[in-house]
């Protein structure tokens, strides 16, 4: 059974993995021939669709329901997120940089599906060599009839732009993502309408992040059946796993999931340095709350049995921490990089995130107050009411609850190591 | 309603042409514009954000409430080397704070600092997806993995001393680098010679050696 379709290519020639001529010795632009040559786009969607693939940019969201909302109207466009930003999160990265042709394939695909003629591509800012890696394939497919203009003989046209981003986290949540690609700020916008019917300059538009595109290819030429039929029914296909912290071997693994956390750190990952034991770790991300040894090792690793246990796999980060960690210290580095990125528009986020950090930095540095507990999580609770994942909001978009994640974690898992803290500054001061 | 800012460089003039033409409409071309004429300003002064107002057809308000809104448009001189130092969750648990003293002590700059010489700026910014290899730097927008506080001191000495003339990310990660958030492939012959993102099509790219 297939257990690989993303890294084949960059595995096998390390050294010219994002070059079009390997692209093409290795297969490549043939699912493109096949969808304009044989397949109408109703057909590919439906393939999509039976893939079962669940969008890979966190939400988790079935990518071919997503298509199957995009409404009617002309122009289209589709907007490929490589807006990566997520603390422990570097996948895109690599399948950007490294075969960047499957990335277009893939949008060409979904465009040719979509009835779209015009798609952008995301870039963070920092990301400039992946932009360049991307401009010089699309360079290159443009020159050989793989892009633009009657592609291969077809009357499908497509261009594609890549647009550098200025420095924004919140530019990986979609509306906010397509008021930066307008040239606004980066402001998510209140939904309804969803991208689908009012997008990209208010026109029907679909965003899908680069890992999900990039399996495009994949399901055209093997269809969506036989990628359903990788790994668990409700998480299909293989996933994209950037491991990093405290681990013997951190990078990009591509797995199928069904493994147990235990299989994914201890086996994939290596294991903790130096011998020393793990404390915790976040399953998808900084935004994510976050699973300890003693009750979530024999979890198993999917998008399902994840939720069911209070969080998510989201793009697919895992951040392990081991037994000397502060975790205080590592919830307030979460908190102040949400405070940082919050976009401002909403009360609870921009006033919360902020009023979080302060607390636990006056915890860290020896000023905790008896009450600093409940107080962080009274403004938790004013930011995600009730406190659960995933998480009811009173904002227009997910970013203030994820600062809830580390404060909910380190008060439900570590509380006495937080009261000690506390309870040793009170002495401290006085 | 002139698409070119006539006092710009001719190659500055060329990529905003270009640019423009990227996108149906034109305010799409705010944030590629704001970052050629930062290349043309030194950085994002009132003087560049008048001209992409211009270019784009909107009030110069307008674009300062964009550029004030992401990191990466500066609001003051930056010096030829940006050294960006990544102290999020992940760099964090691997002693990104100690590659972060090394930096600001070597240059003599704290966060958001610029050397008297004007060579060197210096920010502590938020995750740049390199948490494989972290703890994680960018100069001018070129990523170096796995560095440690003597390699991030080492890394600042060179840049002063050297001052190579396009900032490539393999040379930084052959010359200071250690563990790589993953297999980089093949060398990347471009790099940065301004503290803006080396990509062609805004033209700020540069072969190296």
């Amino acid at each position: 059974m297939t257990d690989k379709i993303l890294t084949v290519r960059m595995d096998a020639y390390p050294a010219d993995s994002q070059t079009l001529s390997r692209y093409l010795d290795t297969g490549g632009y043939e699912a493109l021939t096949k969808a304009l040559d044989q397949m109408s786009p109703e057909e590919i969607i439906e393939e999509v669709k039976a893939s079962n693939m669940r969008g890979r940019g966190g939400a988790g969201f079935p990518m071919g329901v997503k298509w199957g909302f995009l409404a009617p109207a002309e122009p289209r466009y589709l907007v490929v997120n490589c807006d990566e930003s997520e603390p422990g999160t570097f996948n895109d990265r690599q399948l950007a940089e490294r075969d960047p042709h499957q990335l277009l394939e893939g949008i060409a695909i979904s465009s040719y599906a979509l009835g779209v003629h015009h798609a952008f591509i995301y870039v963070r800012g920092e990301y400039a060599k992946a932009a360049r890696r991307i401009q010089n394939a699309i360079d290159e497919a443009t020159e050989a009839g793989y892009l633009g203009k009657d592609i291969r003989d077809s009357d499908f046209s497509l261009e594609v732009t890549v647009h550098l981003g200025g420095g924004a986290y919140i530019c990986g949540e979609e509306t906010a993502l397509l008021n930066s690609l307008e040239g606004r700020r980066g402001e998510p916008r209140l939904k309804p309408p969803f991208p689908a019917v009012e997008g990209l300059y208010a026109q029907p538009t679909i965003v899908n992040n680069v890992e999900s595109i990039s399996n495009v290819p994949w399901i055209t030429m093997h269809g969506g059946a036989a990628y359903a039929a990788i790994g668990p029914e409700r998480s299909a296909g293989t996933k994209m796993m950037s491991i990093s912290g405290h681990i013997n071997k951190p990078g990009n693994y591509e797995i199928v999931m069904g493994m147990t956390w235990r299989d994914l750190i201890f086996d994939v990952g290596g294991g903790i340095p130096d011998g020393k034991s793990l404390k915790a770790w976040i399953p998808g991300g900084a935004s994510a709350p976050w699973f300890v040894p003693d009750v979530h090792l024999d979890t198993i690793v999917s998008i399902d049995d994840v939720a069911a246990n209070g969080s998510m796999i989201g793009a697919g980060a895992v951040v392990t921490m081991d037994e000397t960690t502060n975790v205080v210290a590592v919830a307030h580095r979460i908190v102040r990089f949400f405070a940082h990125e919050s976009c401002g528009q909403c009360t609870p986020c921009r006033e919360g995130t902020s009023w979080m950090e302060a607390v636990l930095e006056r915890i860290l540095q020896g000023g905790g107050r008896t009450e600093d507990i409940d107080l962080l999580l009274d403004i938790s609770d004013n930011i995600s009411p009730g406190l659960a994942w995933p998480p009811a909001m009173t904002t227009i978009c997910p970013l203030g609850p994820s600062a809830v994640s580390p404060v909910t974690s380190i008060t439900r898992w570590f509380r006495p190591e937080l009261e000690a803290m506390i309870a040793g500054s009170e002495v401290a001061v006085g | 309603m002139t698409a070119v800012i006539s006092h710009w460089s001719q190659e500055n003039q060329s990529a905003a042409k270009s640019i423009l033409d990227r996108y149906p409409e034109k305010r799409s071309a705010l944030m590629p514009l704001l970052y050629v004429a930062s290349l043309e300003h030194e950085y994002a002064s009132d003087d560049a954000m008048r001209e992409v107002a211009s270019l784009t057809g909107i009030s110069a308000a307008q674009v300062l409430s964009v550029a004030s809104f992401y990191t990466m448009f500066k609001a003051v001189p930056v010096g030829r080397y940006l050294i960006s130092v990544c102290t999020s969750v992940v760099c964090y648990l691997n002693n990104a704070d100690e590659v972060l003293e090394a930096v600001e002590g070597t240059t003599g700059v704290d966060s958001g600092g610029i050397t008297h010489d004007g060579a060197i700026s210096v920010e502590r910014v938020e995750c740049i997806g390199a948490c494989g290899g972290a703890p994680a730097v960018q100069v001018n927008y070129e990523t170096v993995e796995g560095l440690t506080r003597e390699k991030a001191e080492a890394l600042v000495n060179w840049l002063r001393d050297a001052k190579p003339p396009v900032v490539l990310a393999d040379e930084m990660q052959q010359l200071f680098g250690g563990q790589r958030s993953f297999d980089w492939g093949p060398m990347d012959p471009d790099g940065a010679v301004r503290p803006i993102p080396a990509f062609g099509p805004y033209g700020s790219v540069e072969e190296g050696r």
